[in-house]
């Protein structure tokens, strides 16, 4: 890749608007929450949010919203993440790493199906797979 | 214990936003044998009291968790530079800011992997909250200087919003760019 200008990147940014103009998106809007707190930090969670746009990018799903916050209070299951997406409940995954954190996206985001095995907050009983 | 050297760094950038600075100055400039980080915000800062304590992992404020015992931020980025013969000086002034140097010594075998610079800088800048930050990232070989710098303000009046993985994604292909020029 080139160096980038200002300019450059003003361009692709209009580019991708119109694109995400084009696709029906409405009510469709997801929130990702990434711990960031020193255990965040510490476990890995800067690999995470890498790997959660990188999946994103790939999948074709930009519109998801990512956000870095402190620590969750769940230091022990760090890195944690959660998923707010309509049509599940809010869900909080924990030991996230970099290849769960591609699973949330090709599985929860994507497809709507928990991925079981990390979810710390169970969202109810009946809908995790034991 | 931080993994890597930026991980030391976001973990002080995150400690300046929640001081509720305005502005933030970052900056970093590697050499063959050493990372030199600084870091100056107009946060709340401490007095010196409160900047003795800051450096002891048994203390926090407890703003953020009222039962928890611990702060580790500052402890951590202490006890990699004191077990890597490196250096670290912290200054601070009640309702002015805080300041930050820190020389990482890359010569010692003990210093741990510098870790993702341009992962570090994408990520200190979409923080959410209302504060600038400009990183300078410079590096020094063979007798002369390369640099760049990419500043909070800038970007969100470019890509609108620094939330959507849309806009995460081209922030972060823009600092690879500059990265990569810098190594090239």
């Amino acid at each position: 890749m080139s160096k980038m200008t200002l300019e450059e990147l003003r361009k692709l940014r209009e580019a991708k608007k119109q694109e995400a103009a084009q696709r029906d998106t409405e009510g469709k809007d997801t929130l990702v929450i990434v711990g960031m707190g020193t255990c965040g930090i510490a476990a890995g969670a800067k690999d995470v949010v890498d790997a959660l746009l990188d999946e994103l990018k790939k999948v074709g799903n930009e519109n998801v919203i990512i956000r870095q916050a402190g620590c969750m209070g769940l230091c022990h299951v760090e890195p944690t993440v959660e998923v707010r997406s309509p049509g599940i409940p809010n869900t909080i995954y924990g030991n996230v790493d970099a290849e769960v954190a591609r699973k949330i996206v090709r599985q929860h985001i994507v497809d709507g199906r928990l991925v079981n095995k990390h979810v710390y907050d169970k969202p109810a009983a009946d809908i995790i797979e034991q | 214990m931080h993994y890597t050297l930026c991980d030391c760094v976001m973990d002080l950038i995150q400690n300046s936003i929640e001081a509720g600075s305005s502005h933030i100055q970052l900056n970093m400039n590697q050499s063959a044998d050493s990372l030199e980080v600084s870091i100056r915000d107009d946060g709340c800062g401490m007095t010196d009291d409160e900047l003795k304590r800051a450096t002891d992992p048994f203390y926090t404020d407890g703003i953020k968790h009222k039962h928890r015992k611990v702060g580790l931020g500052l402890p951590f980025l202490i006890q990699t530079v004191t077990m890597t013969d490196g250096q670290f000086d912290i200054r601070s002034e009640k309702n002015k800011g805080t300041e930050i140097d820190i020389r990482f010594n890359l010569a010692n075998i003990d210093t741990p992997p510098t870790g993702h610079i341009v992962s570090l800088l994408y990520q200190v800048l979409c923080f959410q909250g209302d504060y600038d930050l400009t990183a300078v990232r410079s590096l020094s070989k063979d007798g002369g200087e390369l640099s760049y710098q990419v500043n909070r303000n800038e970007m969100l009046d470019v890509l609108g919003d620094l939330e959507s993985a849309a806009s995460l994604g081209l922030l972060r292909d823009f600092i690879n760019s500059q990265e990569e020029d810098l190594l090239s």
